[in-house]
């Protein structure tokens, strides 16, 4: 090749360089199966979590049937869920199998590995200028160890005594012994090895997005140059790769404490009469470890959102973002406190009032970086040129819906409120808004920004707009209804409301709740059939950058092939923000710094 | 294109090379939820502590020989002295089979001195802890075993250093790791 490589070092990474751009035939499976193109990954990610949201949103829907009409059967229920629901009335075992289902499908399938496994796959590459990922073999093998876990779980939905139903954060005894629930036999057991699967999935995905992002940007392109969205991947996979361990290594110690008999969470328990041998564990135990998972969690689901949000807003505001370093940090500063405040979720578990405190304080402190992202946010908007595409409005309901969650998220942090509403139905309207919905809004701005670039072809934009304006509407006369019946002190879990004199008063409430939630789930159905119509009968993509956008992506031909770029890749010489500079309307990063340009 | 190539890819890490490194982070985290997990759960009632089995520090012994095996086997393929790297990497799957069935032993001392799985959850962190590690030596020695058919295979001509490269740093990483958990489980029980 070449004399002029130095070293042995030097060579491998040229060679590995090479070998990205050479291109084999293909065929049917090595195309769209077993790909290790970085984009059909994504759309595999994509679609597999679509099916999940279809899943986990029906879940929903028969709860709220449940929850909404309590006193009513449905004969047809029987007919879809078997003995589930015999005489036509939902069981409660079941119910609670559906909650914990459709948090499990929800925060695992769908918005982490359907957010962060489409949009990291799919946009790290474009728009770092890379042929693809560090390790395309790893890549492919975290979706298929994603579709293992898949297709373990959903064989969970198939057994005798039904899938786990413990709730989605499967606290011990309940997920630790057989005997306590019928969800607590064999489902459990398909749970902790499903996520196991899903875990070595994530952790599969997380490294590569971290090496592509740090080793193979293009010349040029400087971390200070990155759009935000590959900012906020950075920082989702860090999370990802540092806390999903610690959720193993507490599934590990579970799955021991229900098949080899050991008391890692286990002690002092009397089941049906009967004292189990198990002694010396602690329940509390196993909360830590989970939620040193599950706080960073929250934040592997919506930083993503956040990323793609930052760059859709400034995009179709035609402005650079607000704060670009500010942003940057903010992400960082999120990313170091998500690991310092998991202590939060555990406030009534008799954890040590001091400790409380602290805990308090560490989680408070996360309103200054959200703060600052919001302030950004609305100043990247303030005059700007706005053009109210779908991505644009699901972006602007995100940051609507971050701030609507993230107030009640300071109620939440204060040990002293907390002890109150711990439990309760504010505690899901929080969680639903500033984690679930403003996550879903992020994604589906993702999709409609993206789908140019994923099949080049337009999603149908009146579909889009009923299906924003139905989502938005609905999500907060679904939520926004709840914050009221937690503070009353409505609890979580429960599977009928009938029996207690407190509350019923909210039945209507709770009725017009599910009829809403129905209507928006209906919603959520055109979107999947605009996705899949457009797939194949939307409108053409001709132009090869049709928002008129900085970033590389658009650099590519309208459908890129393997290797994403014809020719050499693109060198960058600008940040991914200048828009409305110099009289131009936009200046994309590959264009060279005029003579008398200044950057910013 | 060369001297693009060079300047593109001057002082940076191989990809594969940083994927384990981010991989070990990861690594080291889950063991740092078991640590952690340990160190909680000793600090509450009905903790028995325990003493090592003898076998473990036989286990360190040989650990430590593999690694300067691996070390030599390294050292031999950059020279491209490859009879030399050949029996280096041989060594170090032997002295590797040696730890875990070391492992093996030491697990069957202490199953005599009644100190089961299930008799008290220190007992079952230490089967946990070691297990676990033992799991990731086993791993380290499934590739070492296809290095080695690929080594000794006279078809197969492959001059890249970075799949020994790669092996090095794991199997010195999983032999780090092994001190430290020693040294934890010794001064933490």
């Amino acid at each position: 090749m070449s004399t002029v490589i130095t070293s042995q070092e030097n060579a491998a990474v040229a060679s590995y360089d090479l070998h990205h751009e050479h291109h084999h035939h293909e065929t049917f499976i090595s195309k769209y199966v077993f790909s290790m193109d970085h984009k059909t990954i994504a759309k595999q990610f994509l679609i597999t979590g679509i099916i999940w949201a279809i899943i986990g949103g029906f879940f929903s829907v028969i709860f709220r049937l449940q929850l909404g009409y309590p006193e009513s059967t449905f004969p047809w229920l029987e007919d879809i869920l078997g003995h589930w629901a015999a005489g036509g009335k939902l069981r409660p075992e079941f119910y609670y199998a559906l909650v914990t289902m459709h948090g499990t499908v929800l925060v695992f399938f769908v918005l982490t590995a359907g957010l962060s496994g489409t949009f990291a796959n799919f946009l790290i590459p474009l728009q770092i200028g890379a042929r693809d990922m560090a390790s395309p073999l790893l890549n492919m093998m975290s979706y298929w160890f994603f579709f293992l876990a898949s297709v373990i779980m959903m064989s969970s939905l198939f057994v005798q005594t039904g899938p786990a139903s413990g709730g989605w954060t499967i606290y011990p005894p309940l997920s630790a012994l057989g005997d306590a629930s019928l969800g607590s036999k064999i489902g459990m057991d398909l749970w902790l090895v499903s996520m196991a699967m899903f875990i070595v999935s994530s952790l599969l995905g997380g490294l590569n997005y971290i090496t592509t992002i740090l080793n193979m940007r293009t010349k040029g392109m400087s971390m200070t140059r990155m759009p935000l969205t590959i900012w906020a991947l950075f920082f989702t996979a860090v999370l990802g790769v540092l806390s999903f361990p610690v959720l193993l290594s507490g599934a590990i110690l579970l799955l021991f404490d229900r098949n080899l008999g050991t008391s890692f969470f286990l002690s002092d328990i009397i089941v049906a009469g009967k004292i189990l041998p198990n002694e010396g564990g602690s329940a509390i135990l196993f909360q830590h470890l989970f939620w040193f998972l599950g706080h960073p969690e929250v934040y592997i689901i919506l930083l993503p959102a956040m990323g793609m949000a930052s760059e859709i807003l400034s995009v179709n505001s035609r402005k650079p973002i607000f704060g670009y370093m500010a942003m940057v940090g903010s992400l960082f500063a999120i990313t170091i406190l998500a690991f310092l405040v998991w202590a939060h979720h555990m406030f009534v578990t008799g954890l040590n009032p001091f400790l409380g405190s602290v805990f308090v304080l560490l989680t408070l402190l996360i309103a200054v970086p959200s703060a600052i992202k919001v302030f950004n946010w609305l100043t990247t908007l303030w005059r700007g040129n706005i053009r109210f595409t779908p991505g644009m409005l699901f972006a602007i309901g995100f940051v609507s819906l971050f701030i609507s969650g993230g107030l009640t998220g300071i109620f939440l942090g204060n040990s002293a409120l907390d002890i109150h509403l711990h439990d309760t139905y504010f505690v899901i309207a929080h969680f639903h808004i500033v984690m679930g919905v403003a996550s879903f809004f992020g994604m589906f701005a993702g999709v409609y920004h993206w789908f140019p670039k994923m099949f080049g072809k337009y999603l149908n934009n009146t579909l889009a707009y009923i299906h924003f304006w139905v989502t938005i509407v609905g999500a907060y006369l679904i939520f926004w209804p709840m914050h009221y019946e937690g503070l009353a002190g409505m609890p979580r879990r429960y599977y009928d409301f009938a029996n207690w004199e407190s509350f019923k008063m909210f039945g209507g409430l709770n009725e017009f709740i599910s009829v809403v939630s129905m209507i928006v789930f209906a919603a959520q159905l055109l979107f999947v059939f605009n996705f899949f119509y457009s797939i194949f009968k939307g409108r053409k993509v001709t132009s090869q950058n049709p928002w008129e956008a900085n970033t590389l992506e658009w650099t590519t031909p309208v459908r890129p092939g393997h290797g994403n770029w014809v020719g050499e890749i693109p060198e960058v010489h600008r940040w991914a923000y200048d828009y409305g500079k110099d009289g131009r309307d936009f200046i994309p990063q590959n264009v060279p710094i005029g003579e008398d340009e200044t950057t910013h | 294109m060369t001297t693009v190539m060079i300047d593109h890819t001057k002082n940076k890490i191989h990809p594969h090379k940083f994927t384990l490194w981010v991989g070990i982070g990861s690594i080291l985290m889950m063991f740092a939820g078991f640590t952690s997990a340990y160190i909680v759960k000793r600090n509450m009632a009905n903790w028995q502590s325990f003493d090592l089995p003898g076998a473990f520090w036989y286990s360190t012994g040989i650990m430590a020989l593999s690694s300067v095996a691996l070390w030599m086997a390294l050292k031999a393929f950059k020279q491209r002295d490859m009879r030399r790297y050949r029996w280096m990497l041989a060594a170090t799957l032997v002295f590797g089979i040696f730890f875990i069935l070391t492992q093996v032993l030491g697990f069957t001392q202490l199953w005599d001195r009644g100190i089961t799985l299930k008799a008290n959850v220190s007992y079952s962190f230490l089967y946990v802890i070691v297990g676990l590690h033992a799991l990731h030596v086993l791993g380290g020695i499934i590739t070492l075993v296809v290095m080695s058919l690929k080594a000794f295979n006279n078809r197969v001509r492959s001059y890249s250093v970075i799949p020994v490269e790669l092996i090095s740093t794991y199997w010195h990483f999983v032999g780090i790791l092994w001190v430290y958990l020693l040294l934890f489980l010794i001064m933490i029980k």
